[in-house]
Order: structure tokens, then C-alpha cells, then sequence
């Protein structure tokens, strides 16, 4: 069957069992969107705001789903919108394609309108980026691109494509949806066997690794065996449900005490799909002193990145662990078990108690509200951090943060596409710096009758950075202090959604019972003093002895 | 700091090679020389990269370079188990004085003269690169007008060849 390019592009992504899309339409992608018109019973495209709402729809949607996310937009400033959201899938390392309309073949390297050098723009943001400059081989290319985003350590994958070989017809011939590379299998783990053996003190460390391998499950059943605690780094979160009895939370900068201190004392750190972040780490030098680090990761060049490794397994966490547990021998550790426990009970007794609107009780009284597997997405700041300690999880694949990057404005598009994925209501937590940044992506919530309980948590500054002027800038609160005079809810009505103020918890419970179940997006504006910290707190460059865990005056 | 030879197979298509030096860019790995040429295989590129650091750094630069798509095959090259060699075109002044001088030491380290004024000549040298760096001290007293170097080339001794089991 002879197809246009365009059809083409279409068919391969409905033939790659892409069955919603992102994007937003613009010149050179217009015969794109035609058959986006045509073949409109077999695929669905959602319209966003801005091109940057979409790619972090299509990020939001991956991470939910554990499927590609897929996002079109035009050449030139529909491309280069793109860009953040690309930097921000790569950087979590989430499965992603991005389609680019360009200019024609024959315009490419003159500078005409709207044409921009993507690929090269893109280059060191994505796993592998292509420009197809003939339609024969359009097809296979974007089943490649799927291939490689969904393989290894997962990732976006770009193809730029002009306009004249969205037009030139070619045969199509319909293939199977690719699967991703095979799964490899680290080659030999006896050495990490004998570490954990001899371990009294171990600890399981996880990341987002875990959850693109979908071993989760692996993971508590490695703890019981050894009788070990289990931390996690952001992306790690949801990966094993928070009421585990063998969670501790995340651990790092902002972790939980008990997490960043049992990972400080432990002698064997068993880590899983995760790479040793400066914000998990502290201080290197002075990270976990005696413990022997065992790193699972299915990308080789995380092996001793960042932290001297005792013993490197490279392959599919998933498969590993299964082979470890085959392995290895049940063990317990009383003595570790009950220094956990002291540390869990330091924990508790140094949280914050206050009464009335302090992050902690806006984020557990929002936990009442929630289903084991609603998805939350947050921006990026103080109320991301609370969302990652206070929130609880009861399934995989339900926290959508940005991590790596730490995008703001990341929120609302990861929001509506983490709705559309899950099939499920899902809840935004922001702050106003970040939902100030990409707010417009409120109409194609409301357009989409997208269902999300959006908690604003408004200080009327920017957070995490004043709270860091606070600390180490002597209170100069540089450009921190907002001073709008946003109206939210307002705002949200203005967008065509609904919203509620919240100045007290009992205002919150009353917006929380009609937020959860309005039809759309209900915005709750909720009140926040600007002098709440983020706590604990790793200073930049500290280790686990210069933790803050309370800030006097 | 010790230096590396790493060769690289990569496909031959436009563009390669940008994506190999722009991941030598944003890691931070500093290139010493490289060189890039089509192999027997005409669907192959060879890229011949040599530079500093100690073994970690090396370790990380060659997993780094296994993740490019666009890269076939990754090998160590150590001067023990490889040949290499590579080029220099050397300009020196031509003077009266010095042209016999120039002459023996060129006739020494089997350099040609492959352009000849009754200013400057050109001479031509391959080797190592331990020779070329004597070499280069040796023409600094008769004055250097310039100087062009291929970087190095390398292949493993023996029978093996970076292309197998590709």
C-alpha cells in the first residue's frame, strides 16, 4: 500500500501501539496533522497549550503507563519548546519519542522560516536522535526509535522530519510493535553474594532503575530475605509501597532521617537502578564510610560514576536480583534490625507536630484523600519535597516528579498526561513559583475534562531557593519574594475550572471533598507560610554529621 | 597522566562523528589527538582517539562510547599489543648555513623533503610519536614555520581485527 509520509508516521506510531499523542500543530508538520485527521478512529492526539505542556504530558504519560510517551510538534520554535521537557525524560531516564516536523529537504541549511538545527540541539539531551531525508526508510526509523527508547536504561529518542518526506509516497508494510532489546544478564555475582553474606549490616538502595525494570517486587523480596532496610532516591519513589514495614523512605539531601542515617551506618549497601546523585550522595568523600557498595545497573557507565563501587553488576536489575535471591541464604540481623528501629524512633520523635496549615499536615491530610494507586505529579521546590517525604504510595509508577532535571513547570503537563494514562483521577501538588511557569496547560486540562485535584501550596515566594538564603545567603531573599497578586482561583475559573481557597485544614477537607469528585480540574489555592522549611536537610557538600534536622532562629 | 588509544568502529554516515566529540564535550574528556578515516568496510568508519587520565576516566570514556548508538565496536589499544604510528609535515627554514645540518638530521630520522624553496623546506615523517616529538626538538634550533600532525593511528598486532563478531 503506497502512503504519504505523513500517513506513514501515523500508521507506524498506531502500529507501535501508540494510542494517545501529544503535540501541537504548526507549518512544517501540517500534512502530519491531516493524517492525524484521517486515521482520527485509531489514534488520539491531545492538543496542549505550549509544546513544552505536551512533551511533559507525553513524559507523565510514560512514567504511569511504563510505555512510550509520544509528542509531535513543528520545526523551528515548536522544536525548540521541546527542548526542556526532552532534557527532563532523558535525565529520569524516561521512554520517549518526539517527532519534529522541518523544513523540506531542499530548504535544509539556509536559515529559512522556522528552520532550526533540532537534531543538533538535541544531541546530548537524547539517547540517539535521527533526520530523515528519505521517506523509504521513515517507517524503520521510527520503530528504531521506539526500540531504543524503550531498551536498556530507557530514554527520548528525536526524529526530525521535513516536510517534503511527510509528502513523498512510499510503501507501507504494517510490522509487529517492537520489543525492547534483550534483557542482559550480569555475568557473574558471586563476589557481590559473598559481600552480602557476610553483611550485618546491609541495605537496599533503590531508583528509578527499579521501576523501568519493573522489579519491584524483587526488591522486598531481596529485604526479607536478609533481613535488610530498604531507602530509595526520589525516582525510586512509589517503587515500593510507603506503609512497607522494610521502607524507610527516600533518603539524601531532603531524605528521611532513618533512610539517610541506616545508609550511613550500614556495611553493605545493595544498590539497584540507581546513580549516585550529588543529591542522594552529600559529600562523596564521606558518603556511607563503611559500607561496601554493590551497584546493579543495566548502564555500564553508572558503574563507579560517581562513587567507588565495591562490586559493579552490569545488566537488568530485575534479572540480577532474581539471581541474587537464588543465591543467596536467608539471614537475620537483630541487633541491625533493632539500630533501625532507634533510628525510625528518632525519626518520629523529631517530626513536626505543629498544628494548623504546616506542609506536613496539608500533604497527610491530602493522603486520606487517595486511592493505593492515584497518581501524584509535582513541580519542582519545597512542595515537591514534602510530596516525596509525607505522601503515601501504594503502587508503582504513581509518583511523577521531575528529578533529574528538577523542572518547574513540569507539573501540570505530567499531570494531564499521567491522568490520561492511568485512567485515574490524579492530583497535582505545585507550589506557586512553579505552576506560575506553565499554567496555561490549565485549558487542555479543562478542554479534556482531565480529572485533577490540583494543590497549590501558595507561600507567595520561591521556596527552596529563599530557603536556601535563609541558610546560606544571610537572608538576602534575592528576587524570592514574589508579591503577585494572582488570584488562583479566579485563574482557574477564568481557564473554565473550578477552585477553592484553603487557609485552614478544616477549609482544605471541605475543598479536598469537592475536588475529589468534580468532573474537571479543581484548583485548590492553599495557604502556606513562607517561613516553613523543607527538613531534614543535607547542607550542599555535607555528610550525615552535618545533617539539619531543625532550624532555630 | 597516562595517555589512551582507543579505536572506535562507527557507522559511516554524515554526522557520526559529531556525536562521538560532542559526548567527549559535555563528559568533560579532554582529546588529545583523533583521527577519523573509512575502513575496509566501506559501511565503517575508524575513529582513532587518544587522551589522558587515569583508568577510571578511561573506563568511563569507553562505556560512555558504547552507549552511542552509532557505535559499532569499542577496543583498547596498549603499546604492547599495538602498532602505532603517525604523520607530520614539518616547515623549517631554509638557510645556507643550516641546509646540511637539516639535511643530516632529516637523513637520520628517514624523513623526506617533499617541498623545497631556498627558504623553507617541508619534510615528511611517520613513525611513533616519541620519535616525531625528538624529531620536532631537533628542527626547533633551525628555526620551525610550521607544523601539521595526522594524530595517531593504531592497530592491534596479529590476526584479530576490531571488526570481528560485529
Amino acid at each position: 500500500m503506497k502512503l504519504s509520509g505523513a500517513d506513514i508516521i501515523v500508521k507506524t506510531l498506531i502500529e507501535q501501539k501508540a494510542e494517545t499523542v501529544f503535540g501541537y500543530p504548526g507549518g512544517q508538520i501540517l500534512n502530519v496533522y491531516d493524517s492525524l485527521y484521517k486515521y482520527q478512529n485509531e489514534i488520539t492526539h491531545i492538543l496542549s497549550a505550549h509544546e513544552q505542556g505536551a512533551v511533559h504530558a507525553a513524559d507523565g504519560y510514560a512514567r504511569v503507563t511504563g510505555r512510550v510517551g509520544v509528542v509531535i510538534s513543528t520545526s523551528g520554535p515548536g522544536a525548540t519548546n521541546l527542548v526542556t521537557g526532552i532534557a527532563n525524560a532523558y535525565l529520569d531516564s524516561i521512554p520517549l519519542v518526539a517527532i519534529c516536523g522541518n523544513v523540506p529537504t531542499y530548504n535544509l541549511g539556509t536559515d529559512s522560516f522556522q528552520e532550526i538545527d533540532i537534531t543538533g540541539i538535541t544531541l546530548p539531551i537524547t539517547k540517539h536522535n535521527y533526520i530523515v531525508t528519505d521517506v523509504s526508510t521513515l517507517a524503520d526509523t521510527i520503530r528504531d526509535a521506539f526500540r531504543l527508547a524503550k531498551s536498556g536504561r530507557p530514554g527520548p529518542v528525536l526524529i526530525d522530519v521535513p516536510k517534503d518526506v511527510q509528502t513523498a509516497q512510499y510503501e507501507y508494510e504494517p510490522a509487529p510493535p517492537v520489543c525492547a532489546d534483550e534483557k542482559k544478564e550480569c555475568e557473574d555475582i558471586s563476589e557481590a553474594v559473598g559481600y552480602i553474606d557476610e553483611s550485618q549490616r546491609p541495605f537496599i538502595y533503590f531508583g528509578g532503575g527499579v521501576i523501568s525494570a519493573g522489579a519491584e517486587e524483587e526488591i522486598t523480596k531481596l529485604a526479607e530475605l536478609i533481613d535488610a532496610p530498604i531507602g530509595c532516591s526520589l525516582m525510586g519513589i512509589s517503587g515500593v509501597a510507603t506503609n512497607h514495614p522494610r521502607f524507610l523512605g527516600m533518603q539524601g539531601m531532603h531524605g528521611h532521617y532513618a533512610s539517610s542515617v541506616a545508609m550511613h551506618h550500614a556495611d553493605c549497601i545493595i544498590s539497584c537502578g540507581v546513580r549516585f546523585n550529588d543529591r542522594a550522595t552529600g559529600n562523596k568523600e564521606k558518603f556511607a564510610p563503611t559500607a561496601k557498595i554493590i551497584h546493579i545497573d543495566v548502564d555500564s557507565s553508572e558503574l563507579g560514576k560517581t562513587v567507588k563501587k565495591a562490586c559493579a553488576l552490569n545488566g537488568d536489575v530485575k534479572l540480577t536480583l532474581q539471581r541474587l535471591i537464588s543465591e543467596l541464604k536467608e539471614k537475620k540481623h537483630p541487633e541491625w534490625a533493632k539500630t533501625v528501629e532507634e533510628y525510625k524512633k528518632t525519626e518520629q520523635e523529631s517530626l513536626d507536630r505543629r498544628e494548623g496549615m504546616t506542609a506536613r499536615n496539608v500533604i497527610t491530610t491530602l493522603n486520606r484523600y487517595l486511592d493505593a494507586d492515584t497518581p501524584i505529579a509535582t513541580d519542582v521546590g519545597q512542595h515537591q519535597m514534602w510530596t516525596a517525604q509525607y505522601a503515601s504510595f501504594g503502587h508503582t509508577r504513581r509518583f511523577v516528579s521531575s528529578g533529574g532535571l528538577g523542572t518547574m513547570g513540569f507539573g501540570l503537563g505530567a499531570a494531564i498526561g499521567a491522568e490520561m494514562g492511568s485512567g485515574k483521577r490524579t492530583v497535582l501538588v505545585t507550589g506557586d513559583g512553579s505552576f506560575g511557569m506553565c499554567l496555561n496547560e490549565l485549558a487542555t486540562a479543562v478542554s479534556n475534562n482531565c480529572k485533577i485535584v490540583i494543590l497549590l501550596m501558595n507561600n507567595g515566594v520561591l521556596g527552596m531557593v529563599r530557603q536556601w538564603q535563609t541558610l546560606f545567603y544571610n537572608k538576602h531573599y534575592s528576587h524570592t519574594v514574589l508579591g503577585r497578586k494572582t488570584d488562583f482561583v479566579a485563574l482557574a475559573k477564568a481557564f473554565g475550572a473550578c477552585g477553592m481557597t484553603a487557609d485552614t485544614l478544616d477549609e482544605l477537607r471541605v475543598a479536598f471533598d469537592k475536588a475529589f469528585k468534580a468532573d474537571g480540574p479543581f484548583l485548590i489555592d492553599c495557604a502556606i507560610d513562607k517561613d516553613e522549611f523543607v527538613l531534614p536537610m543535607l547542607p550542599p557538600g555535607g555528610s550525615m554529621d552535618n545533617i539539619i534536622t531543625k532550624v532555630g532562629e | 597522566m597516562p595517555g589512551h588509544t582507543i579505536a572506535v568502529l562507527v557507522k559511516n554516515e554524515s554526522g557520526v562523528l559529531n556525536r562521538v566529540t560532542s559526548m567527549f564535550r559535555r563528559r568533560q574528556f579532554n582529546i588529545s589527538s583523533l583521527t577519523v578515516s573509512e575502513t575496509e568496510n566501506e559501511k565503517f568508519s575508524r575513529i582513532t582517539i587518544t587522551c589522558e587520565g587515569d583508568s577510571d576516566l578511561q573506563t568511563q570514556i569507553i562505556n560512555q562510547l558504547c552507549k552511542l548508538p552509532d557505535v559499532c565496536k569499542v577496543q583498547e589499544l596498549t603499546g604492547c599489543d599495538s602498532v602505532n604510528c603517525e604523520l607530520m609535515l614539518i616547515k623549517v627554514q631554509n638557510r645556507p648555513e643550516t641546509r646540511v645540518d637539516i639535511r643530516t638530521a632529516a637523513d637520520a630520522f628517514k624523513a623526506e623533503t617533499v617541498d623545497y624553496t631556498s627558504s623553507s623546506v617541508i619534510m615528511r615523517i611517520a613513525g611513533d610519536s616519541k620519535r616525531i616529538d625528538a624529531f620536532i626538538e631537533l628542527m626547533k634550533e633551525f628555526g620551525i614555520l610550521e607544523i601539521c600532525r595526522t594524530g595517531i593511528v593504531s592497530l592491534q598486532r596479529g590476526n584479530k581485527t576490531i571488526s570481528e563478531r560485529i
